[in-house]
């Protein structure tokens, strides 16, 4: 049945794109290639479509998700547009908390596509809005369906079933670093498990805000944050702590290099990647890093981060 | 009874830990610049979080005047009065 919805069929196949002029404009050799994966490809328009089908997939099957029993999660904002399409297309209701602070553009998409909306309390972030949806489950469990981005092992298993295969086949097998940002932490759990099955010198990198307090969307400061039950901190080689400032600039950058508008957690990943390539010069080893591309940066203009102030 | 130049200010959870917890905590102050230092002088270090060495607010941050972004006000001039609400907010895109 899911086969044959149009949006379900678009999902993944991703286009890999080199990144030669940021790389040279960042320092890095032609012995080091760069490469960054175009997730907002997908029809959602980010990496959460892979997660958010292999979480839908799994609940229809098993019965979960039907009798008109509404899907609820907490979302900063991708997941939700991703549940928000598939429920659309595939006909079941959607509600989704979100922090106060999201972007007006967010919640803009997600009511185009009838979704419900439930804004948690805005000082209390991501974390918060986790909070609210177990609150509202308890209280109406017949109601709702649960779908847990954080702890459901079909988040990181999409990855590991799609996006996985997909880097190694478009790198031809030759990366030596993959690059992921940590939220749900999916994306990294379930590629980098693929990778290291192929090849278990790949390395992999995870990246967070340098600090509690910061501005990129999506990602979580894990060690002050709830931490995903999906996480298993022995998957990673690397972390990198990436700052909003520096982030934000590489995705200017990007933009104006490469004529890629990526949004801010982009920005971080190709901090870190760019990184991970200077250290690789010191060692005569060819490098081949992939960074996830996660969204592109229209969600979120109402920062100020394309502002013509500078 | 208000003491005139007291406000309350919102802290969000990855601040609370320089205020002891707490998610509104008292500042004074006639603008959102002055409240800010007298805020940082309580709790020494959040001040270091929102705002740039020049004193400006660091472009991830929203401050919030009464549900007013400051950005779209006077900035960290903005002028505050007793019995103000200031809330401060890693941008998470525009927050209206």
């Amino acid at each position: 049945m899911l086969a044959s919805i149009a949006v379900v069929r678009a999902i993944g196949n991703t286009p890999l794109l080199r990144l030669g002029r940021f790389a040279r404009d960042a320092g890095l050799p032609d012995t080091v290639d760069l490469w960054l994966k175009a997730e907002w490809a997908n029809p959602g328009g980010s990496v959460k479509d892979r997660p958010a089908l292999g979480i839908v997939r799994s609940a229809l099957a098993s019965g979960q998700l039907g009798e008109g029993k509404a899907l609820i999660d907490s979302t900063s904002g991708n997941t939700g547009i991703a549940y928000a399409m598939l429920g659309a297309a595939i006909g079941f209701p959607v509600h989704l908390v979100v922090p106060g602070s999201a972007s007006i553009e967010r919640k803009q998409i997600l009511a185009a596509y009838g979704a419900t909306i439930v804004e948690s309390d805005p000082y209390d972030g991501s974390d918060g809005a986790i909070r609210l949806v177990r609150e509202l489950v308890a209280a109406d469990p017949d109601r709702y369906w649960y779908a847990d981005q954080y702890g459901h092992p079909a988040n990181p298993a999409a990855h590991l079933a799609t996006t996985g295969p997909e880097v190694w086949s478009q790198t031809e097998g030759r990366i030596t670093h993959f690059v992921a940002g940590l939220g749900t932490t999916g994306t990294l759990m379930g590629t980098g498990r693929f990778l290291k099955g192929k090849n278990p010198s790949v390395q992999l990198v995870g990246v967070q805000p340098a600090e509690s307090f910061h501005g990129i969307e999506g990602l979580k400061h894990l060690p002050t944050a709830i931490t995903p039950p999906i996480y298993d901190d022995c998957v990673p080689d690397r972390q990198i702590g990436v700052d909003t400032d520096e982030a934000f600039d590489v995705a200017r950058a990007l933009a104006r290099v490469e004529g890629l508008f990526v949004g801010p957690s982009t920005g971080a990943a190709l901090v870190a990647a760019v990184e991970m390539g200077k250290e690789a010069l010191t060692s005569s080893e060819p490098a081949v890093i992939v960074a996830i591309g996660c969204d592109n940066g229209s969600k979120y203009l109402s920062t100020g981060l394309w502002g013509t102030e500078g | 009874m208000t003491e005139s130049g007291t406000v309350q200010v919102l802290i969000p959870t990855p601040l609370r830990q320089y205020t002891g917890g707490e998610a509104r905590v008292s500042a004074s102050g006639d603008t959102v610049a002055v409240v800010l230092e007298d805020l940082h002088a309580r709790y020494p270090g959040i001040g270091d979080r929102i705002r740039e060495d020049n004193g400006e607010i660091r472009r991830f941050v929203n401050v919030f005047v009464n549900g007013e972004n400051v950005r779209k006000l006077q900035g960290a001039a903005t002028p505050v009065k007793g019995g103000d609400e200031v809330g401060i907010i890693p941008a998470m895109a525009g927050g209206r």
